[in-house]
């Protein structure tokens, strides 16, 4: 029995094993975007909370558990940043994402290449991508402080994100 | 640039909660009829999904785990010592526009037994907590009722393929309407809002393009309208979504079809052909 078929079996090993596997995954996000030990703690124990009461909120049809933790650990994190109510149902969170993150060393593997490709970016598209995805700020409030147009801030996010795609899964490029 | 162009561009901020309102807005509208768009949206959650990675070093201290099981353990006894309450449920009959009024009783006389059971099933998985046990009686009807509601979600797939036996081939399959007058779309709607199980069933459905199929919403109570589901009908009509993972605790005053393309849509994008509100 896989571990999400024993967390909707209320098995609390099943939950404890889930922890284990993906909890420094969803710690490190919040922690890197909220930068309190507290907070993110809080927000670590509210999702896994959340995955506890309704197991079924996690459909692997719409990405591996890893990547949609990580994702929704991000958007949590965010909302308590901005101390608003969450804005993104977590069930409306399909994503596509290679490699599978419950594999230890493939997540390994990805991190080094993802961490690769952020250095080797330059620094205004890097900086850009972190302000939108860890501080949650939106392209105009990027170009506000950085004194960039808000087109040039929106290319360069949507660019870095193909670089990071690119550096993990070789010959892929955003599609749209 | 082309329309679609400009809603790629907006993409990326879109999968990063960086859009205004109105754009917001008008993107989503734009997503309901562009597969490519939501793909591409998906591939962009997977792109900050790497990136999150970057932020990977730090791990949890122990007590978070402790905190965590802890918080677990005691819900679950708090499960174990709660009475199971059978919650409201609200059935909704759907009927086409254009016969709103007539003639759901006719389609579904055939099927009012296993309905029921249907129903019944439904109802069973929405057993919900909070009141303490009183006596012992009360404890040993607990645990009756757990039982099956662990059992419900293997009834939901029993019910999905005795629907599915039942309307295959060698059904007979007869509905009763007034003489000259043809068989109308129809609709029934099992929700269970504590819980937010919702069962629905169709039949006599107009046959759809390879492209195209019936999309299911919830008309909240608070004027959202929210996807329920997606299904095309069979040779003969009919039709089915069970369980399409709603979120709990949604009250509906209503239920409404609509044609969308075949992977369904997050926004309604036609204009409703069968509508119902709760009885």
């Amino acid at each position: 029995m896989s571990l999400v078929a024993g967390v909707r079996a209320r098995d609390e090993s099943a939950m404890a094993g889930l922890y284990d596997r993906y909890s420094s995954l969803v710690y490190a996000v919040a922690l890197r975007v909220l930068g309190d030990t507290g907070q993110a703690e809080d927000v670590l124990q509210e999702i896994f909370m959340q995955l506890w009461r309704s197991p079924s909120s996690f459909d692997s049809a719409r990405g591996s558990m890893g990547a949609w933790l990580s994702v929704i650990a991000r958007n949590r994190s965010i909302d308590a940043l901005r101390k608003r109510r969450p804005e993104t149902d977590i069930e409306d969170v399909v994503l596509s994402v290679e490699p599978n993150f419950a594999d230890t060393a493939d997540r390994n593997r990805a991190l080094a290449q993802v961490r690769g490709a952020m250095t080797a970016m330059p620094e205004a598209q890097r900086s850009a991508l972190e302000m939108a995805f860890f501080e949650g700020l939106t392209h105009t409030e990027i170009a506000s402080k950085t004194g960039e147009a808000l087109g040039t801030i929106k290319t360069r996010i949507r660019a870095g994100l193909s670089v990071l795609r690119k550096a993990v899964n070789p010959g892929s490029a955003l599609r749209a | 640039m082309s329309v679609h162009e400009q809603f790629a561009e907006d993409l990326a901020l879109y999968a990063l909660d960086a859009l205004q309102a109105t754009e917001r807005t008008n993107l989503e509208q734009h997503l309901g009829s562009c597969s490519g768009c939501r793909r591409e949206l998906e591939d962009l959650r997977g792109d900050l999904a790497l990136l999150s990675l970057s932020a990977a070093g730090p791990h949890p201290p122990q007590r978070s785990r402790d905190r965590l099981m802890k918080a677990i353990t005691e819900e679950k006894q708090k499960e174990a010592v709660s009475s199971p309450k059978l919650v409201s449920s609200a059935t909704v009959s759907i009927s086409s526009e254009s016969d709103a009024s007539s003639g759901w009783l006719g389609g579904w006389v055939g099927r009012l037994g296993w309905a029921s059971a249907i129903a019944t099933i439904i109802v069973g998985a929405a057993w919900v907590n909070n009141t303490q046990r009183k006596n012992d009686s009360l404890q040993q009807e607990i645990t009756a009722l757990r039982t099956k509601s662990g059992q419900d979600s293997a009834e939901l797939q029993r019910v999905r393929a005795e629907f599915n036996a039942l309307t295959g081939a060698g059904s007979q399959q007869v509905t009763l309407v007034a003489l000259q007058q043809k068989p109308q779309p129809q609709g029934k709607a099992l929700y269970v809002e504590s819980s937010g199980k919702l069962l629905f069933i169709a039949n006599n459905m107009p046959a759809l393009p390879a492209d195209k199929a019936y999309e299911l919403w919830l008309l909240a109570a608070d004027g959202k309208v929210l996807p329920a589901g997606v299904f095309r009908p069979d040779a003969k009509g009919s039709g089915i979504v069970v369980d399409p993972q709603l979120q709990p605790g949604i009250a509906a005053k209503g239920f409404a079809i609509t044609v969308e393309p075949k992977e369904g849509s997050l926004v309604a994008t036609t204009k409703p052909m069968m509508v119902g509100l709760v009885i």
